[in-house]
């Protein structure tokens, strides 16, 4: 696919430590601590939303109760999460704004420090900036909605556009396909709901920012994006919370439908705080000739677990996933790619890079399924770890599912450690040595990095040498 | 002194002794050269000299420029003006020429701005040109993938851009055919001046039809068993090591 993005723009701001603060908020909606019916009835009512939306996240309460928590996936530290203590919907009450002068003082501080209106006024065709559990502003160019292009938060895309909400809604991604999914149904709020007519290519991207800026607190939004035939676009989201003493979860579910021929891109920078469980369903179906590709980086977050899917429906769909994962002291990223390849002539690529630092781990978990009732489909992927200090960790857990006429998979995996004679060298010419263990973490991940919007590539780069500081010595 | 002088410089790499009580003086503006046999610690004592952390000084000095730089990390010592064209150069993936020796640059003008990009460009394409690097190779990754002739004159297109006071030139010769030989030896000859002070570490006496020194030593037992003019290279070549070891 075609990488949409605007030229040399002011780059997004992504440091971590940009995003580490707080203000004191005072919210108009609470729903207080812990889950329960009543919980979910107090955010729907808030809401306004009908009867049926209440009716599915009532069902999909009962659901999320009776399934168990999946630990057989990561790690043990899951079950630190404690449900009844979190805090599942906080919103000021304020309507949205679409001019950013009328966004409130103490939300645009926020944003502002995370350079969200700037960027806006740089490159991107339409942005929704979410603050806690609802969109605090939310603007696109006028060009994209006279050709019909939709752009607006889940809340009202539930209310304005119900035919269309409805008939994708919950389809790619059942509200029982994970405990998280099921959380997710009972409790979203926020989130895009994206509508691309047919034929339209929307050339700059669409983005959206997350801020969760309470403490134990949960985000859930909830992304719909529906490209119809022959639709482009590309969606990009960046991620931040400050550091609270308590851990606070964001539990996302994405669903994309690329019709007939049409091309979703949409592009990932993670980087929530080190005590954020960031436990995401991410998934899209491609029908004939249709092309989904995800381009997800995770640098922040303590335990992420997120495997974009996509599932190959209608002949000659193309599947693709790039990954980058940073896992820093304390952090585990479980990430990876699944592509179900459902029809003939289908074909998938993924490929991955993770870097471990300090105690870090990193795991690439995958699947790769061709049934016997599709042929001439193809796949390729390619893992690679780089391990930088003596205590890191990474793991590779592919399941591969291959029959059929004329299928083919390919596997390859790497992994290396960093090289001392390589951090010789760079050093020998003047580098400090977290100068020369950045360039060459940097130089791993680089032909990676080149495929996310320059915008977000630059920043990439400065992300990591942030993450590599103090890593050795 | 302004040049390199290493005293009485004992190393060792874990338990041996791989340079055993060696001294050498080689002043700014002079090229010596150092020969010897496989295995008598010429590139041992290169990287001691550079600060590798698995060469360890264990007793003797090392000048440059008249201060001591034992104990120093590998980078102070670059810093300090200090250059070392390795033996193997090392590859650095995804990671481009361009960029590589633009942070190099960069890193030794601590407190200052960075250097111009336009300026920078010109002088890296002015000694590209006389290495006869096609100006493609900017965007390649750091000599991944490149042959042994590459790797070399990527070390001397280093070496001219990053302007040491001294350096040591560890086999440059090895892995060159003819022509990379001569192209190497020109760039090397273009960066000799008064400001300059270099050490061939060689095998062969090839190099040095090239490059003519200043001085010839030889270097056998972790130690200079003998010095003498370029006549001493002639020499060697005729006779070969083994009437010195005899001594």
């Amino acid at each position: 696919m075609e990488n949409v993005s605007g030229k040399s723009m002011e780059a997004l701001n992504l440091d971590r430590s940009v995003g580490d603060f707080s203000f004191a908020e005072d919210y108009a909606y609470d729903a207080g601590v812990g889950l329960n019916p009543d919980v979910v009835r107090y955010i729907s009512k808030v809401k306004g939303e009908d009867e049926w939306v209440l009716d599915f996240r009532l069902n999909a309460l009962k659901v999320f109760n009776s399934m168990e928590l999946p630990t057989h996936w990561a790690s043990k530290r899951l079950e630190d999460l404690d449900f009844s203590k979190i805090r599942y919907y906080l919103a000021k009450g304020a309507k949205k704004k679409r001019s950013w002068d009328e966004v409130p003082e103490d939300v645009k501080r926020t944003f502002e420090k995370l350079g969200v209106p700037e960027q806006e006024r740089a490159f991107l065709a339409g942005v929704e900036a979410q603050f806690d559990s609802e969109s605090a502003y939310s603007n696109m160019k006028e060009y994209l909605e006279k050709d019909g292009v939709i752009f607006v938060d889940s809340t009202e895309g539930l209310k304005r556009y119900p035919e269309i909400f409805r008939k994708y809604f919950g389809r790619v991604i059942p509200t029982g396909d994970n405990k998280f999914s099921a959380l997710n149904s009972a409790v979203f709020s926020g989130g895009s709901f994206i509508y691309v007519p047919k034929g339209v290519h929307v050339k700059q991207p669409l983005q959206a920012y997350f801020r969760i800026n309470a403490e134990s607190f949960g985000q859930f939004e909830r992304t719909l994006i529906i490209a119809d035939e022959g639709a482009e676009l590309m969606y990009m989201e960046g991620c931040t919370a400050p550091r609270f003493e308590t851990g606070t979860l964001h539990s996302a579910v994405v669903e994309l439908v690329a019709l007939k021929g049409a091309k979703i891109q949409y592009v990932t920078v993670q980087n929530w705080s080190d005590n954020v469980f960031n436990l995401v369903t991410k998934r899209g179906v491609a029908e004939e000739g249709a092309q989904i590709r995800w381009v997800d980086c995770n640098i922040g977050s303590g335990i992420t677990m997120k495997y974009p899917a996509v599932i190959l429906k209608g002949a000659g769909a193309k599947g693709e996933v790039i990954s980058i994962a940073l896992a820093n002291n304390n952090q585990h990223q479980d990430t990876g790619a699944k592509m179900m390849h459902l029809a003939d002539g289908t074909t998938s690529n993924i490929l991955s890079k993770s870097v471990s630092i300090g105690s870090g781990r990193a795991s690439y978990r995958g699947l790769v399924y061709m049934p016997d009732t599709a042929k001439n489909c193809k796949n390729n992927t390619e893992c690679d770890a780089l391990l930088i200090n003596s205590n890191s960790r990474t793991d590779t857990y592919p399941a591969i599912v291959c029959s059929g006429d004329n299928n083919s998979v390919q596997h390859e995996a790497s992994v290396s450690k960093l090289s001392e004679e390589q951090i010789f060298y760079m050093r020998q010419r003047g580098l400090s040595e977290n100068e020369a263990v950045s360039l060459s973490v940097n130089g791993f991940v680089n032909d990676l990095v080149k495929e996310f919007p320059m915008e977000y590539s630059v920043e990439l780069k400065r992300l990591i040498e942030l993450q590599m500081e103090g890593a050795v010595g | 002194m302004r040049g390199l002088e290493i005293r009485d410089l004992v190393v060792s790499v874990g338990e041996s002794k791989v340079v055993d009580g060696l001294s050498i003086s080689v002043p700014a503006g002079e090229v010596h050269a150092i020969m010897g046999p496989n295995g008598t610690g010429k590139t041992s004592l290169s990287k001691a000299v550079a600060g590798h952390p698995d060469y360890k000084i264990v007793s003797g000095d090392v000048l440059l420029n008249g201060e001591s730089i034992v104990g120093l990390a590998p980078d102070e010592i670059a810093r300090k003006g200090f250059f070392l064209a390795f033996q193997y150069p090392v590859s650095i993936p995804g990671v481009s020429i361009a960029n590589f020796i633009r942070a190099c640059v960069n890193a030794r003008r601590l407190g200052e701005d960075p250097v111009n990009p336009v300026e920078f460009y010109k002088r890296l394409y002015e000694k590209m040109d006389a290495l006869k690097m096609p100006r493609s190779f900017t965007a390649r990754s750091v000599n991944d993938g490149f042959s042994g002739g590459e790797k070399k004159r990527c070390d001397i297109l280093q070496m001219l851009m990053l302007e040491p006071s001294f350096a040591i030139l560890d086999e440059t010769d090895s892995g060159l055919d003819i022509d990379a030989l001569r192209i190497v030896s020109e760039g090397v000859n273009a960066a000799r001046g008064e400001n300059i002070g270099m050490l061939l570490i060689t095998h062969y006496h090839r190099l040095l039809e090239y490059i003519k020194p200043d001085a010839v030593h030889v270097m056998s037992g972790g130690r200079i068993v003998r010095s003498g003019g370029a006549e001493l290279a002639l020499e060697l070549e005729e006779k070969g090591y083994d009437w010195l070891k005899e001594k």
